[in-house]
């Protein structure tokens, strides 16, 4: 069943164009990743789902319902759990104000996501603004799951991570995934994000130019649309 | 936080012993000095919640602290002249006072918070003034009860068992309203509230993004700040037997904004420390100069170039400030 679908979507920052035709879908369960290459329209895609920069064209819908004209915290509550670019925790905040501040009823509370990631157990009356990078990166992904979201929406949740921290970051994602979530996530680390993604949608200036499971992603396709 | 703890009890225990020192001291006026600074704390903790903890700085909470004096001073007045408002009995005791303090405090709070939250910053600051400004004028301009030259609370009002004419029992009265408030505060703080109010200081999409509206959460901060405000006000205008729109005034505004700055933004004793110091400097420097604002100036820019936290952040350590 589908969760989201987005088609021919068109986003404007001001009066020059990012997206000029996006089509994606997200079905229960399923995880997708959003590729293509440096600005090509991944995070404008991402916050058109979210109500940041609303599309001004095309559709999309959520489990049924439409987000055109809904505020970004009307996303939200609908299930839309958004892991932001460069993390961006609340710093001012600890730990467990983080995790508590976002949290709605669901399977995921403050002992399930701690239990995910050890490390913010041990550090709940820490500030985030203290944390690690990669510390901040888990406290974003929980922050998320504490809303519940039946979609969760990971964007350059590995970027400039040690590789270390970037596997548990992974194999939590891949946890994740064992467990039903549906994942939308945009990722650098094309071994890793090609292995757990059960479908991939490429972007090109705007627009996707193919989709299809991570098997039919050839070498040649990948460099013709991901190669630098 | 431990040393943060520390010096709220210290704090406390130093404005609860202050007039009992001086009433040993046969210095009485100590005692009313005492409760000054308990009640301009208090209008500084109402403050606080939207400035500190919200981001929210308000140029006009001097209006709420007016509006809780003219709530005592009418009722008072009403009831001195024994024709009680709506023929209700009991309007010159002060937890009726401070209930209907609360209540039209709220009153105005939420369509003044509900316009202004709509602006941020700047336009924020001048929009409250321009509310507080409004109901300022609209007190000196109504004649029925003293419009510019104030109105005077004959008998000071009272409070069940005790004899609030007595200066110590009044600043018990005013004391325990300040704890309370703190109380309160302390919990909101650590509230999940609390945290998404803390949170949307910081960055407005982000909360957005995990389902919280803003703008709710801001509007509920500033009626909870303007009730706790207006309470003090009421107090305020009980210590002075007196109201006048002055309360109101945008000067006022800004003594509280001055409060807190001294004594630690977003801190929760920070305008308990601020009050106590304010209101000795006014006192101290006040005896020297009638032109005293000229030293509070100085410190002023002292606090906000080489010490940002405030007295709290000098003797605490860092704020909560991220």
């Amino acid at each position: 069943m589908t969760l989201l679908q987005a088609s021919a979507v068109e986003t404007f920052y001001g009066p020059s164009q990012a997206l000029f035709g996006v089509d994606l879908d997200v079905g229960e369960g399923e995880v997708v990743t959003l590729m293509g290459r440096n600005g090509m329209g991944k995070t404008t895609t991402i916050r058109s789902i979210c109500g940041m920069t609303p599309a001004r064209a095309g559709r999309i819908v959520f489990a049924g319902a439409e987000l055109a004209g809904l505020p970004p915290h009307r996303i939200a509550r609908l299930g839309i759990g958004l892991v932001p670019e460069g993390r961006r925790c609340f710093p001012n905040l600890t730990v467990q104000e983080n995790l508590v501040a976002s949290a709605r009823p669901g399977k995921w509370t403050l002992d399930a996501v701690t239990s995910l990631f050890l490390r913010l157990g041990e550090r709940l009356r820490q500030y985030a603004s203290t944390l690690s990078g990669g510390e901040q990166q888990m406290l974003a992904i929980g922050r998320a799951l504490m809303t519940n979201p039946r979609l969760l929406i990971l964007d350059e949740a590995t970027e400039g991570l040690a590789p270390i921290i970037r596997q548990d970051i992974w194999a939590a994602i891949r946890k994740l995934k064992a467990d039903g979530q549906a994942i939308l996530v945009v990722d650098k680390t094309m071994d890793e994000v090609l292995g757990v993604a059960d479908r991939c949608v490429v972007l090109e200036k705007g627009r996707t130019v193919w989709s299809g499971g991570p098997a039919e992603l050839t070498p040649e396709l990948q460099d013709r649309y991901l190669g630098v | 936080m431990r040393r943060e703890g520390l010096l709220n009890l210290v704090l406390a225990l130093l404005l609860l012993a202050l007039p009992f020192a001086a009433q040993m001291l046969g210095e009485p006026f100590y005692v009313t000095l005492a409760t000054r600074m308990a009640i301009l704390a208090l209008a500084a903790v109402g403050l606080n919640l939207a400035l500190g903890f919200g981001g929210l700085v308000s140029f006009g909470h001097a209006a709420f602290f007016g509006i809780g004096g003219y709530a005592a001073g009418i009722l008072a007045s009403h009831a001195f002249n024994a024709e009680p408002l709506l023929g209700l009995p009991g309007t010159d005791q002060m937890p009726v006072i401070w209930l209907v303090a609360a209540l039209v405090c709220a009153l105005v709070a939420l369509p003044i918070g509900a316009i202004s939250l709509r602006t941020s910053g700047v336009y924020f600051i001048m929009i409250t003034l321009a509310f507080a400004q409004m109901v300022y004028y609209f007190a000196v301009s109504w004649p029925a009860y003293g419009g510019e030259d104030g109105l005077s609370i004959t008998v000071r009002n009272g409070f069940p068992g005790l004899n609030t004419a007595n200066p110590l029992s009044f600043f018990l009265v005013c004391y325990a309203v300040l704890m309370a408030a703190l109380v309160l505060m302390w919990r909101i703080r650590d509230s999940r509230f609390g945290a998404a109010l803390q949170a949307a200081r910081q960055n407005d999409t982000r909360v957005a993004a995990i389902g919280i509206r803003p703008y709710h959460i801001r509007l509920a901060a500033f009626v909870i700040s303007a009730v706790v405000t207006g309470i003090a006000g009421a107090l305020f205008a009980d210590l002075n037997r007196f109201v006048s729109p002055s309360m109101m005034s945008w000067q006022m505004s800004g003594e509280l904004i001055v409060l807190i700055i001294l004594g630690g933004t977003g801190r929760l004793f920070g305008p308990v420390a601020g009050a106590i110091l304010y209101v000795l400097l006014e006192f101290a420097l006040g005896g020297l100069t009638e032109r005293w604002q000229f030293f509070l100036g100085f410190i002023l820019l002292g606090v906000v170039l080489f010490a940002r936290g405030g007295i709290i952040g000098v003797l605490a350590g860092k704020a909560r400030h991220g």
